[in-house]
């Protein structure tokens, strides 16, 4: 079994109920996400469009965080899951410095890393994940990607003959178990937008000072 | 709105979480700084025994594992106190992960600071049964320890030039595994890891080594010019032709060619480099060795900035 995500984002419509839903499940404490969606804006107003990317781990199979943790508190499951053990972590933030993604935090209670595990806690109960089963249009697909039968291949194998399935920076090497299908540059790559610091639309983007509670 | 006034090209992130920037600060870039003089001070000093031992030979034994202890315990020191979790340090002991680098070095630096430490007792020892009178009585139980004896020094500094060359450039392997950090290539930051721990280790010595004659300044001199010539050559390949093959170089390297850390980038490349470089050449011209102390004191104080310049604009990218 391997597990895998596909977002689709041709139906997502940015609403953050996936977001909201990954923070109360997971727990998941102020100033950290382990999913978040981010909103870039093309063109020029009125010839504008909104794009909306909802961004967690990609659960690589050559993951670079499981490679640099000094204890493997990051580690894999037999499903393919990159899972973190939260009580072996050092928190020297190695893991972050090598996920090409930025999927990974140092959570500020615990002083540990933390990231997206697919909810291995509700997958292990037969469970979809929080924020599959919160998306109003069915834009998260999740499923075991070994099987060609299942949701997730069928709709890769669909969506593989006009190339409108993708990964994030597959010139990393990574290997992501994360695709999208309808996503373009804007969408994936972080240097096709400007992010400039203070206000935007609802609120100011900025960086964190602090990493953890360190 | 700022979407107004961007081309239809572009686009721009109007709503998003803030995310994370620099992730490894100052205390990373003085665990580097450390460990170069820490191991420096070794791989140089094993040339200055094995070339002028019979005019160094006694001082440098001393000095070497004093300074490179102190240093390594600055490198360690550090190194724990960025972990958010120090306490848990001993994880890394007992549950290692072999493929990381990180654990690999930790191993490493702790086996030599250990050998480092006993070199010291040893040197430690002669100093003590050399001034018996005016030392304090424990310390006199140190010269009772005969085992710390020249014959095991050398033997065990036979071992600690072979593991100084791993210790000084591990460093460069934990930024290749950074796999987000596209400006960090293993290759290069292994030479510039090992070009640091000669360019400090020279610069150390010429430093401490004033009463020496001029023969000894001199090859020091030349070892702290051509590092520091090898290290800036590099440096500048990096800077004018890193952008030609990623857009993520080409963005990083940004920050230091017009962005916030240009002045940081020059003022490093300046004090670490090209003076030091300028004060050996007119030293060697005039025979003259005033002049290195300055270009010592330079090239450690001009690294730390270099460091940390190079350290620190990969973290200022958006992974995301």
């Amino acid at each position: 079994m391997k597990l895998g995500f596909l977002v689709d984002l041709n139906l997502c419509m940015g609403c953050k109920g996936c977001e909201v839903a990954c923070k109360v499940e997971n727990q998941v404490p102020l100033y950290s996400w382990r999913l978040r969606v981010k909103y870039v804006d093309v063109g020029v107003y009125p010839e504008t469009k909104r794009t909306y990317t909802p961004l967690r781990c990609n659960h690589c199979e050559d993951a670079p965080c499981e490679r640099i943790c000094p204890v493997s508190a990051l580690h894999y499951l037999e499903n393919g899951i990159v899972n973190i053990d939260k009580e072996r972590c050092i928190g020297c933030a190695g893991c972050m410095m090598a996920c090409p993604y930025g999927a990974i935090y140092m959570d500020p209670v615990t002083n540990t890393a933390d990231k997206c595990t697919y909810c291995a806690h509700r997958v292990a109960s037969s469970m979809m994940p929080a924020c599959v089963v919160a998306c109003p249009v069915e834009a998260n697909i999740f499923g075991d990607l070994d099987d060609p039968t299942s949701h997730i291949s069928q709709y890769i194998m669909r969506h593989q003959k006009d190339g409108g399935v993708r990964v994030r920076k597959p010139e990393k090497n990574t290997h992501p178990k994360h695709f999208y299908v309808g996503g373009g540059e804007v969408h994936l790559n972080p240097l096709a937008s400007k992010r400039e610091e203070g206000y935007n639309l609802f609120n100011k983007i900025t960086h964190l000072d602090h990493i953890g509670g360190h | 709105m700022v979407e107004h006034t961007v081309a239809a090209t572009n686009a721009i992130v109007t709503l998003d979480v803030p995310i994370p920037q620099v992730i490894w600060g100052w205390m990373i870039t003085l665990n580097m700084w450390a460990k170069s003089i820490g191991t420096g001070v070794v791989l140089v000093g094993a040339y200055l025994l094995a070339r002028h031992g019979r005019e160094v030979g006694e001082s440098v034994k001393i000095w070497m594992p004093i300074i490179s202890f102190i240093f390594l315990n600055i490198f360690l020191l550090f190194t724990l106190l960025d972990l958010h979790q120090p306490l848990r340090m001993w994880h890394i002991f007992v549950y290692p992960h072999w493929s990381s680098a990180i654990t690999v070095g930790a191993w490493m630096a702790t086996l030599f600071t250990a050998i480092i430490f006993v070199m010291m007792l040893i040197a430690l020892r002669k100093f003590v049964l050399a001034h018996e009178d005016r030392v304090p009585r424990f310390c006199r139980k140190l010269a009772q320890m005969e085992f710390l004896n020249d014959e095991l020094y050398d033997k065990l500094l036979k071992v600690a030039v072979v593991l100084a060359l791993p210790v000084t450039m591990y460093t460069a392997t934990i930024m290749g595994e950074a796999t987000a950090r596209e400006l960090w290539q293993t290759p290069t930051e292994l030479v510039q890891m090992l070009l640091a721990a000669i360019l400090t280790g020279s610069a150390v010595y010429l430093i401490i080594g004033q009463k020496w004659s001029y023969e000894v300044k001199r090859d020091l001199a030349i070892m702290l010019g051509v590092s520091a010539f090898l290290s800036f050559v590099i440096y500048m390949g990096e800077y004018y032709f890193g952008h030609m093959k990623a857009e993520e170089v080409a963005a990083i390297l940004s920050y230091v060619k017009e962005g916030p850390y240009a002045a940081m980038f020059w003022a490093g490349q300046w004090i670490a480099f090209i003076i030091p470089m300028a004060l050996v050449y007119f030293s060697l011209r005039s025979r003259s060795a005033s002049l290195l102390f300055l270009a010592g004191v330079l090239a450690i104080v001009g690294l730390y900035i270099t460091k940390h310049v190079w350290l620190i604009i990969p973290q200022l990218l958006p992974l995301s």
